[in-house]
């Protein structure tokens, strides 16, 4: 559809939730503005193909999503830059004990897989269905609901378990190796 | 010595405090970014593509991405 007011404006209201979207896929606040730009110039230059009436925001999370996992794949053996520049795109800095528990958070976060840390996402933050997650992953919706299990039990066992630093031995062989010493 | 006082997930699923906290703590760290609002260059960008035939922007099209390859249908 052609780009009218009512849909330029919607698109500038989707903008907080991609940048959010961006950042926590990305944990890099200047690498995440410049996929939400990417984002944008995309929708814009493509805005012929969005269908009236269909999902604007799930639509704009696909080219992100998109855009990410190109970029990402052409970075992968880039080192990584990510240490305290996402707290610095923080308005309110937090105290020191919340700002410790928020590093740890993100730390934990991009420990996951990247399937199940976008899932986790779209689901537990942006308020995705489960459906429109599959849509916007381009996957089956029971392939996201194990993705999101996945993620929030890999998180819990990073954040909450001691001793596990790697999820690597299920319960079990962590209690033998535990009763062991 | 380890401690096995924490709770753990258990076999039939997660301690369900532990999921709340999760759940919290992504909704902190995702919200923090939306309550920062629209940046201006943002703003600017949409506002000043007009809509009247001049809806493309100075991108090139990169020919590796389709909007539409991803499973919408």
């Amino acid at each position: 559809m052609p780009l009218t007011d009512s849909l330029r404006e919607d698109i500038l209201a989707s903008v907080p939730n991609l940048r959010a979207f961006a950042i926590s896929l990305s944990g890099n606040g200047d690498r995440a503005d410049d996929l939400v730009q990417e984002t944008l110039l995309r929708a814009l230059a493509n805005i012929d193909s969005f269908q009236p009436g269909s999902n604007l925001p799930a639509w704009l999370f696909t080219i992100l999503r998109n855009l990410f996992r190109s970029d990402y794949r052409k970075r992968r053996r880039e080192v990584e830059d990510s240490d305290g520049s996402y707290a610095k795109t923080l308005k309110s800095q937090p105290n020191q004990n919340a700002h410790l528990e928020f590093e740890e958070f993100r730390a934990a976060l991009d420990k996951l897989p990247q399937d199940q840390r976008e899932a986790l996402i779209l689901v537990g933050a942006s308020g995705f269905s489960y459906e429109d997650a599959a849509k916007i992953c381009g996957c089956a919706v029971g392939t996201i609901k194990s993705r999101v299990n996945r993620a929030r039990s890999k998180l819990s066992a990073l954040l909450y378990v001691e001793g596990a630093e790697d999820f690597g031995p299920d319960d079990t062989v962590r209690a033998v190796i535990g009763s062991g010493r | 010595m380890m401690k096995d006082s924490k709770p753990s997930p258990g076999k039939g699923g997660l301690n369900a405090e532990i999921q709340s906290r999760i759940g919290h703590q992504l909704r902190a760290m995702y919200d923090d970014v939306v309550r920062q609002g629209v940046p201006d260059r943002f703003a600017e960008l949409i506002r000043k593509l007009d809509g009247s035939g001049s809806s493309h922007p100075q991108v090139t099209p990169a020919g590796d991405f389709d909007t539409k390859d991803n499973g919408r249908d």
